[in-house]
């Protein structure tokens, strides 16, 4: 599925599945929805995961001590689609994505209504040669990850590769440090938007506010906020700041 | 090619490639398009034998160890890895890879280490060459390796406390891949064994292949034949055991035997036997076998021996084993000390408890008391000194 490429100021919130507690996953979705989340990943936990700072390490940590996996994940999505309008994207791992299967994957995505799939470290090459037909005729886009120190050939191909949107890091870094727009950084997103590729750009790593969100969806048609929300997960009465927090985000 | 060896998509049979994120990509990626290039140019080969030959001190002796010859009732020979600079193999793969970290213009340089002793020897190279050192150890291994955390802080080195997962060597290396990830230019990562993305484990085991290279020169001399029966080495990560294998892989008279770590026993809940308790799977960049749970969580290891404490192989052990042309054993924490005390008693020598699994195997082998059997004694015991004495009561 692909988002509207003429979009403008998407915000799309992570969380991870099973955290903080085993069965909040619906619920959170649902309400980031209602408090206007344009679009969701929701992550499936995993015991080494390498792209990821400190505050997503732990969820993940307490995710899987709640016992979450993903056949319970899917379990607790089934009625998705009753509950939740907007795009949701799974985002993990790939080796517990192996365990359970590629084509039972991308088919259990199907059937709950996942709309695609980020899995980093996942390989272009292997993608390609082994898993993109099964990917296709389940209708689940692919989302590639772009860093500051990806090649424009490189980015063309990714771009011809993915369905879906592209996953624009704002910084070659793990999730959770806070975005500076650099004189660099402006130029490395200004030469992504003059490369007029055919997939949306959306933003990730770093941001954390209405100002970070700003800043990102001057170049992309959006922007992913990850640790700053599963932060405020871990807080007391977590379900009742998020309505305050999205609109801090979006700066309504 | 050999149909052991890597193919030029990273892969060994079905196991390899390089599983990592974008982020990660460009610096592997430089490695990839790089290292041989750098590795076969001359000025880097004479370079890399004469730190091997003047600094580590190559070439390590093979000793015919008589009184375990006459135990076992067969030609045991020793390969001295334990005589290296820095007491075991490891040297051999960071002198390489400073080496080749320099041609490509890094300044910094990070490691992961569980005992300590890949930590060491990258802390070592990182002084010989003035380089920046930050080496990732988790906080329990931390703990329970004071003298190696010393070592590496008086050669200059900055080690940091791995927090996450169970704070082991995993966890370590998970640290040292954030940081890699953190750090896209400037920094080389020296992996310690033959696990990552490619082109690591074939990197890894081309430095280490100096054991093999050498044991058949001196087989040659010393027997006349440079084709033993039986090749033997443990494995953890297994860099020494890839090292050993690596010029009689095509030879499929050399039978080849590695040795794992069982723990207190291959189904006691805790133990390290990856290829008797593991299933194919991805980690740390490679696709191998690996000890995980039913649905992919990656299951931490047990073993006395912190060098063979981790959950996966290499990829090219996965094929070696998968293809059987490598035999996989695994011996417990009891049968590794027993064999490592049998060592010293019989020939004086303190071989470290990674290689005593290797030397354990010894005593499930019979033998007709012609063949000659090669053992990487990859470490010298020096650093287990305290686990012996707990052991042994001494």
């Amino acid at each position: 599925m692909q988002l509207n490429k003429h979009a403008n100021g998407l915000l799309s919130i992570y969380f991870t599945a099973g955290y903080p507690s085993l069965d909040s996953t619906l619920q959170i979705a649902k309400m980031l929805e209602e408090a206007g989340a344009d679009f969701l990943e929701i992550g499936f936990p995993y015991s080494d995961p390498v792209a990821d700072g400190p505050v997503i390490q732990h969820s993940s940590e307490v995710a899987l001590q709640n016992g979450m996996n993903i056949p319970l994940l899917f379990e607790q999505l089934k009625n998705l689609r009753e509950q939740v309008s907007i795009p949701v994207f799974l985002m993990g791992y790939f080796n517990p994505v192996l365990q359970y299967g590629i084509e039972n994957f991308c088919k259990s995505c199907k059937e709950v209504g996942v709309n695609g799939v980020i899995i980093p470290d996942l390989p272009m090459y292997e993608y390609e040669e082994l898993y993109r037909d099964i990917f296709e005729e389940n209708g689940i886009s692919n989302i590639f990850l772009v860093t500051p120190q990806t090649s424009e050939e490189r980015i063309r191909y990714i771009d011809n590769l993915s369905t879906g949107f592209i996953y624009v890091l704002s910084s070659n870094a793990t999730t959770g440090k806070t975005l500076e727009v650099k004189e660099s950084s402006a130029a490395y997103y200004q030469k992504l938007k003059d490369m007029d590729l055919k997939n949306p750009l959306v933003i990730g790593f770093g941001i954390s506010s209405a100002q970070t969100f700003q800043k990102a969806t001057e170049y992309a048609q959006g922007a992913i906020v990850g640790s700053a929300f599963v932060k405020l997960l871990g807080e007391p009465d977590y379900m009742d700041k998020i309505p305050s927090f999205i609109q801090g985000i979006k700066g309504l | 090619m050999s149909k052991y060896q890597v193919n030029e998509k990273g892969y060994y049979g079905p196991f390899g490639g390089a599983y990592i994120p974008e982020m990660l990509y460009p610096n592997v990626e430089e490695l990839r398009q790089q290292y041989l290039a750098i590795m076969q140019d001359k000025s880097f080969q004479e370079e890399f034998q004469q730190l091997l030959r003047d600094y580590v001190g190559r070439p390590s002796p093979l000793y015919h160890a008589q009184r375990l010859s006459e135990r076992y009732n067969a030609n045991i020979f020793l390969k001295r890895e334990d005589l290296n600079h820095t007491g075991a193999h490891k040297i051999n793969n960071t002198i390489g890879q400073i080496l080749l970290a320099e041609r490509l213009g890094k300044k910094r340089i990070i490691a992961e280490t569980g005992a300590g002793q890949h930590g060491v020897a990258t802390a070592t190279v990182c002084a010989l060459k003035g380089l920046e050192c930050v080496v990732y150890m988790g906080e329990m291994d931390i703990q329970r390796q004071a003298p190696n955390v010393a070592r590496m802080k008086m050669m200059g080195a900055q080690v940091v406390a791995a927090q996450s997962g169970s704070k082991t060597l995993k966890d370590a290396t998970n640290e040292a891949l954030r940081d890699w990830i953190n750090n896209p230019v400037d920094t080389h990562y020296i992996i310690g064994s033959v696990v990552g993305p490619h082109p690591y484990p074939d990197l890894v085991a081309r430095f280490q292949s100096i054991i093999s290279e050498e044991t058949k020169k001196q087989l040659l001399e010393k027997t006349g034949n440079d084709q033993p029966d039986y090749v033997m080495a443990c494995v953890g990560g297994g860099s020494n055991a890839a090292g050993m294998f690596y010029h009689f892989l095509d030879d499929e008279t050399v039978k080849l035997i590695a040795v794992e770590a069982a723990g207190h026993g291959v189904n006691s809940g805790e133990s390290a036997a990856t290829t008797a308790l593991g299933r194919e799977g991805v980690l740390h960049g490679s696709r191998s076998i690996l000890m995980q749970t039913e649905d992919g969580q990656v299951v931490e290891p047990y073993s006395i021996s912190a060098g063979l404490d981790y959950p996966g192989i290499g990829p090219q052990h996965a094929w070696l084993f998968k293809s059987g042309r490598g035999q996989y054993v695994s011996i417990t924490d009891d049968e590794a000390m027993q064999a490592g005390l049998r060592l010293t008693q019989l020939e004086g020598i303190i071989p470290a408890i990674e290689s005593s699994h290797a030397l354990a195997y010894l005593e499930k082998m019979t033998f007709s008391g012609k063949e000659n059997v090669v053992i990487c004694l990859s470490g010298r015991g020096d650093k287990d000194l305290d686990n012996y004495m707990k052991y042994f009561n001494l």
